[in-house]
């Protein structure tokens, strides 16, 4: 006899009633982990998604406005190339895409169009991984994982989406909608810009804002071409949410102090409240769950107790201390929160990885280490729920086992 | 030597005060077989527990050698109780998920002896009542005869000294009372001292010395004339 054997045959002494408690844990876990999984992978989703939206921290020089840089950033005044070195060779936490840009009006057929000067990713990345460190030696992407599904090839296109882009020659453009509806360009074609001709490499596709407008060309070849040197009108920054919030802003603005850092608020704060949201509903139903859970667990076990107080009379006459009736009632409680949590794990993970992309059309994949997550919090409902009906057990007076006192 | 001093026990019963036992004094010798008779509600039961450690009285002492049970913690009345007494009850109180061996094997769990021991030593004890062959039953698998022999069984455990008794033939057939009473009669030859509860004057008569408790006083305390040991 060991007391284990002793909890072990009492769970399956009342079944129908054990059933029931562990069923109770099961479901409320199994909701919770499929939740939270797929939840997980909605956001990363929407994560995804709100690149699209574009940058959300710009820098400008210190004389520049928001309104300049809408309005196709073609003021005077710019800012070092440098600073683009300066940042990806820094620290700085949080910066998932860079994009440094000069421009320069052309007169084409009579119609002015912004050339826009970016530089490939492929270049300052490769000039970071040469010095050993900066924000590209780590792995980014706003947390935004890799679900194992293959995305799409990158094409020049995916400027649009992403701000950057990750090769271009020297005489390459791409251009927007307007720029070759009016010019009646097409992929292939050529173009004469500044004196020096180009080839188109790609017609982006619409927006609906001043990028439908630009043609985009290599930053040094536009730097060249207006003879403004190594100079760029602003750096577009795609920072993750998060560390925007936590301050990117300002360490942006320590490692630049001459320039002007801000934040476009509408694109973070949407991120932001997405993302709040998805972390709200799953506190939501994990809050239902501990509740509801919790209390039809120390309903069963006070029940329990109450159903066994002979038993536990008996053993107390026999000689069971107080910590020993403690201890076979919180065992019985871990026993069916581990199982429960483990259960609850296999159940809502699988649930999850079928069902979860037809609900929320995103690949979900399992996530070990909810497995920890539902064995925790299903033992820690079970344990703190049976706390007190264990207490109570261990402190029933003796007494009661006999029938006549 | 079990001892009790000048003990009271009164209870409030709907704003009344109802004094379940009255100024008992008694001293029970090491090796004595006494039962205590009386009519219902007469404070029987109630002695009986506080001998057990298992009910404080309001006022008074009561004795285990020379530990005042009742200046000890609960845990330190269950330590004594695990290491002294043994409990035998009316309806057996047998752990009904539980078989005759593991049953047995409780009060030598309590006591933190190791499983082979354990049931080395309870399958002996269940042999030694007669249940050799029962051991793997549950308590609804035995007759009430054999759930109170395991019983005993359990109460032999560990070896207790002091053997208390609340009413152990009340729900027995006379046969099986009468067996119960001779497995009873044997423990104390091997020196148990033995408190018996009951209702049955003959199983009273074959105790050593009887108590005769009435409206909580106890009004009788003399020796018995012992019986010859019935042989079946």
């Amino acid at each position: 006899m060991k007391l284990r054997t002793l909890v072990w045959r009492e769970l399956f002494e009342r079944k129908s009633q054990m059933l029931t408690c562990f069923l109770a844990i099961l479901l409320g876990i199994t909701t919770v982990v499929a939740i939270k999984n797929v939840t997980h992978y909605s956001e990363m989703a929407v994560a995804r998604e709100m690149d699209s939206l574009g940058a959300n921290v710009l820098v400008l020089p210190k004389s520049a406005t928001l309104q300049d840089y809408y309005s196709a950033d073609m003021q005077e005044d710019t800012i070092p190339e440098e600073y683009v070195m300066r940042l990806t060779m820094s620290d700085i936490q949080g910066v998932d895409n860079l994009s440094p840009k000069l421009c320069v009006p052309v007169d084409l057929e009579g119609k002015q169009f912004a050339l826009t000067g970016i530089l490939p990713k492929s270049e300052f990345q490769a000039k970071a991984a040469w010095g050993g460190a900066g924000i590209f030696s780590r792995p980014i992407g706003c947390g935004a994982i890799d679900t194992g599904v293959d995305s799409k090839p990158e094409d020049k296109s995916t400027l649009v989406r992403k701000r950057v882009i990750k090769d271009l020659g020297s005489h390459e453009i791409l251009v927007g909608p307007d720029v070759a509806t009016f010019l009646d360009l097409k992929e292939g074609d050529s173009l004469t810009l500044l004196g020096e001709p180009f080839s188109v490499v790609a017609v982006l596709p619409e927006t609906g804002t001043i990028d439908d407008s630009r043609i985009f060309a290599h930053l040094h070849t536009v730097q060249r071409l207006s003879g403004k040197g190594a100079v760029v009108n602003c750096i577009e920054i795609v920072g993750c949410c998060e560390e925007i919030s936590a301050g990117l802003v300002g360490n942006v603005n320590k490692l630049l102090p001459d320039a002007k850092v801000v934040t476009v608020r509408q694109v973070v704060a949407t991120q932001q409240n997405v993302n709040h949201m998805m972390g709200r509903l799953s506190v939501i139903f994990l809050a239902i769950i501990v509740i509801v859970g919790g209390a039809g667990i120390a309903n069963y076990m006070y029940a329990n107790v109450f159903e066994r107080r002979r038993e536990i009379g008996t053993l107390m006459a026999l000689g069971a201390e107080s910590g020993l009736v403690l201890r076979i009632f919180l065992l019985k409680a871990a026993l069916l929160g581990l199982v429960g949590g483990i259960g609850g794990f296999v159940i809502g993970t699988t649930l999850a990885v079928t069902l979860g992309p037809k609900l929320a059309g995103v690949p979900v994949l399992p996530m070990p280490m909810l497995a920890l997550w539902a064995v925790g919090i299903s033992a820690g409902i079970t344990l703190v729920a049976s706390y007190f009906p264990a207490r109570r057990a261990a402190r029933l007076d003796p007494v009661a086992t006999f029938q006549e006192v | 030597m079990l001892k009790m001093e000048e003990v009271c026990k009164s209870y409030q019963h709907r704003g009344q005060v109802v004094k379940a036992l009255d100024g008992a004094t008694v001293e029970i010798p090491k090796g004595d077989f006494v039962s205590i008779v009386g009519p219902s509600g007469s404070g029987k039961s109630t002695l009986l527990l506080m001998l057990g450690g298992m009910l404080s009285p309001s006022s008074g002492r009561v004795l285990l050698g020379d530990d005042s049970i009742y200046d000890l913690t609960a845990d330190g009345r269950a330590r004594l109780r695990k290491e002294n007494i043994g409990f035998v009850f009316q309806t057996f109180n047998l752990v009904p998920y539980l078989t005759a061996l593991e049953n047995v094997q409780i009060p030598m769990f309590l006591a933190g002896m190791d499983d082979p021991s354990q049931e080395e030593k309870a399958t002996a004890l269940l042999e030694r009542v007669g249940l050799g062959d029962r051991r793997d039953h549950k308590p609804t698998e035995l007759s009430v005869g054999q759930q109170q022999r395991v019983a005993l069984a359990r109460m032999l455990a560990n070896d207790p000294a002091v053997i208390l008794a609340d009413e152990p033939t009340g729900n027995l057939d006379p046969e099986t009372a009468d067996q119960v009473i001779g497995f009873f009669e044997e423990f104390n030859e091997e020196g148990r001292t033995i408190v018996m509860v009951t209702h049955d004057p003959k199983a009273a008569e074959r105790a050593k010395n009887t108590l005769k408790l009435s409206n909580g006083k106890i009004v009788s305390n003399g020796s018995t004339r012992r019986k010859p040991r019935h042989v079946a």
